[in-house]
């Protein structure tokens, strides 16, 4: 992958910090020119990939989110979403439908699904004790005229 | 944010802005204290407002379905745009709660 643009941003994990991560994604993206409805799909995955990190990670304990993005000059974007909380044990059960561990909090357990639906492909990397990676990939059809310029 | 009227024995609840889990949280605890101040049998939610949802949209529906049903009534959801029910559809919501034309 030929990255031409890619941005990297340190958050505390808390709430109010998941529209903001929405946000920079976007207007991350910008240069691409994507449809409201790409975008859409892009901040929907991004929030649940944080709210995870947040919720599930650091157990509402705080910590630091880091969010990666970087695309390439075929519109392929890659977002990586890192904390350095808990861990998944089981990561194949953890991305099965309705599968949730903080029930008290009513997730729903829709988070990996709701990625898997609006993303081309969602890698998860785990590891117990050290964190969690969620890389999230999506190629955004790109415009005749929105061609982005090597930087 | 939440907006709401009384008809009856029904809680007509409008909620607009971005729904996420942060703003879930807050509405779910608005949105208990009015059930149980007014005594609504039926929990209407009108999604027109809504410029963004994600999955956390979906626990706070259920959860409030779950609400209503042991207080003995009901929710129901209208004006979801096609993202949204996109969503609520990957749950299975639409078999737990009504949705109005």
């Amino acid at each position: 992958m030929n990255m031409i643009n890619e941005m990297r941003l340190d958050f505390p994990a808390r709430p109010e910090n998941e529209a903001f991560a929405r946000l920079a994604v976007s207007g991350f993206l910008l240069p691409l020119d994507p449809t409201m409805e790409e975008l859409a799909d892009i901040k929907t995955a991004v929030s649940e990939a944080v709210t995870n990190a947040i919720v599930h990670g650091y157990m509402n304990h705080g910590g630091t989110v880091r969010l990666r993005a970087c695309y390439d000059e075929g519109g392929k974007v890659q977002i990586d979403v890192i904390d350095r909380g808990c861990g998944i044990r089981d990561v194949e059960r953890a991305r099965q439908p309705f599968f949730t561990t903080a029930p008290g909090e009513e997730r729903s357990g829709m988070g990996f699904t709701v990625m898997e639906s609006f993303m081309d492909s969602v890698h998860v990397r785990s590891a117990v004790g050290q964190g969690t990676t969620v890389r999230l990939i999506k190629r955004i059809r790109l415009r005749d005229e929105a061609l982005p310029r090597r930087a | 944010m939440l907006a709401y009227e009384k008809k009856r024995n029904a809680l007509i609840v409008r909620l607009s802005g971005e729904l996420d889990h942060e703003a879930a949280a807050r509405i779910r605890r608005e949105l208990d204290a009015l059930v149980a101040d007014t005594g609504a049998k039926r929990l209407i939610f009108d999604l027109n407002g809504l410029e963004f949802m994600d999955s956390s949209g979906i626990g706070l529906i259920i959860g409030r379905y779950k609400l209503m049903a042991r207080r003995g009534g009901s929710v129901a959801v209208f004006g979801s745009d096609a993202r949204i029910d996109r969503i609520f559809e990957m749950a299975g919501l639409y078999q737990l709660v009504e949705r109005l034309a």
